[in-house]
């Protein structure tokens, strides 16, 4: 452990789409800001996304993920005088008493943060189903399948079988035939699609099968997949499907740790896939230096992270004392109204965990 | 031979430098700085470590160092994750086996 102690006025857990909104927007109003991440690169997902966004102009609709990804370091480097990034950096410790952080530099280098103010924004991990064989070698999550292929450029294998159907599933079975990897299947244990029509249709098009109602029952194979068998959940009728990965895109949950050590009032939310912060409009959680924005705080989808990142880094600069333009609170909760119209879910979940005020409480 | 997307619609790699490391004793190719991980399943290998009871073979899982799956003895540190360990030029990498065993000259 070194004994050094770097102070600055906000720590941003997280460099991803909110992670990097939330730097951004503080740093311009003069906020000393470090963002740490885990990952060896900064964006987060926004990096292995090939795919064209939608939402409003506003968060780049009609962009490319990875795209959105420069723009938004573009905007970092404008602001490189106020912000500092740590990359392969994990926050591994919150000690309340004396608002400290410790953090992780690689395998083994440890230091201490201490922050004026933090913004949570460390994003999501994926859901994984049981059953036999689960741990085989081949059996990997979609977001590693998407690093391994968007990122770095490897094939990661010759036949892909998707479990899941909603937009990860969907679009991660396009990106792989993008890479030109074989999809054999998309299985889906609901009985319709759950992500957008658009992402179907693309590999319905390229003539990849998307069975609804049907589940994997187990991976097969020794030392590596070889096939799984999925199974028709109505029926009971098994088949077997040849692979050598089985790609699981069943969900994903706020990465939360880091909240629970803060001491954050935490809810259950199914709508929101798993606890979550009690926080307000301003995302304020209970921690009075502690703020959250992105899946971290329900998991949704990253034009809205976009925006709560904007929300938290204004706040927490307006609780430095900075001289924020205030009216921006408006502009970004009116986005994120336009954003959620349509997401009944979204609006139903975030109905359990919001505070008008804290100091109500 | 790495396995590697030769032409993509969209997207362009910008690979660094090949080092050499080792796997196991064997020789193999990998860009600096780029994971463990990633430059071990471009050389096709998919098992990267043995649980300790079972003795099952794990592999490459969920690439943002939570799971716990490619913990590989890397210069004889053991439990190192290797999808977020960048690779550096003549580094020996191995398949772990049970807990690995922390080096008795290690500083610290």
């Amino acid at each position: 452990m070194s004994s050094e102690i770097k102070k600055t006025d906000l720590l941003v857990v997280g460099g991803g789409a909110a992670g990097l909104s939330a730097a951004a927007e503080a740093a311009a109003y003069g906020a000393s800001v470090i963002v740490l991440d885990s990952d060896l690169h900064l964006g987060g997902q926004l990096v292995k996304q090939t795919h064209k966004f939608f939402g409003s102009k506003d968060e780049h609709a009609g962009t490319r993920g990875f795209k959105i990804a420069d723009i938004l370091m573009q905007e970092i480097e404008d602001n490189k005088a106020n912000i500092k990034l740590f990359t392969n950096t994990t926050a591994v410790g919150y000690y309340k008493n004396d608002s400290m952080v410790t953090v992780m530099h690689g395998e083994d280098e440890y230091y201490k943060i201490q922050p004026k103010k933090m913004i949570m924004a460390t994003g999501a991990q994926e859901k994984m189903l049981p059953f036999p064989n689960n741990d085989l070698p081949g059996v990997c999550g979609a977001g590693a399948v998407q690093t391994l292929m968007n990122v770095y450029g490897v094939i990661p294998g010759k036949r892909v079988l998707m479990i899941g159907a909603g937009n990860i599933g969907l679009i991660v079975s396009y990106q792989l035939m993008q890479a030109g990897v074989d999809v054999a299947a998309v299985a889906e244990f609901l009985p319709n699609v759950g992500g957008y029509w658009v992402h179907a249709a693309k590999i319905r098009r390229l003539g990849v099968p998307i069975l609804l109602r049907h589940t994997i029952k187990a991976a097969l194979g020794t030392d590596y997949v070889e096939s799984a068998v999925v199974q028709d959940v109505d029926t009971g009728e098994c088949e077997n499907i040849e692979c050598d990965i089985i790609c699981m895109a069943v969900g994903l949950t706020p990465t939360n740790e880091i909240l629970w050590q803060a001491g954050c009032d935490m809810r259950y939310v199914p709508q929101l896939c798993g606890h979550v912060p009690l926080r307000d409009p301003k995302l304020r959680t209970s921690n009075p230096d502690v703020w959250v924005a992105g899946d971290a705080a329900g998991i949704e989808e990253a034009s809205s992270a976009m925006v709560e990142g904007r929300i938290a880094g204004l706040a927490a600069a307006e609780s430095l004392g900075l001289n924020i333009n205030k009216d921006k609170f408006d502009v970004y909760h009116a986005r994120l109204d336009d954003l959620r119209r349509a997401g009944e879910k979204i609006r139903c979940g975030l109905a359990q965990v919001m505070i008008d005020d804290w100091r109500d409480q | 031979m790495l396995q590697l997307i030769k032409e993509h619609p969209i997207l362009r790699f910008s690979q660094g430098k090949l080092v050499k490391f080792s796997f196991d004793g064997k020789d193999m190719e990998g860009f600096e700085d780029e994971p463990i991980a990633m430059a071990l399943h471009a050389n096709g290998v998919r098992t990267y470590r043995i649980t300790p009871a079972m003795k099952r073979p794990r592999g490459f899982f969920c690439a943002i160092g939570k799971c716990s799956s490619c913990f590989m003895v890397v210069d004889g540190v053991p439990n190192v994750r290797t999808c977020v360990m960048p690779l550096k030029e003549g580094m020996k990498v191995e398949t772990q086996t049970g807990k690995g065993s922390i080096p008795m000259d290690a500083e610290g």
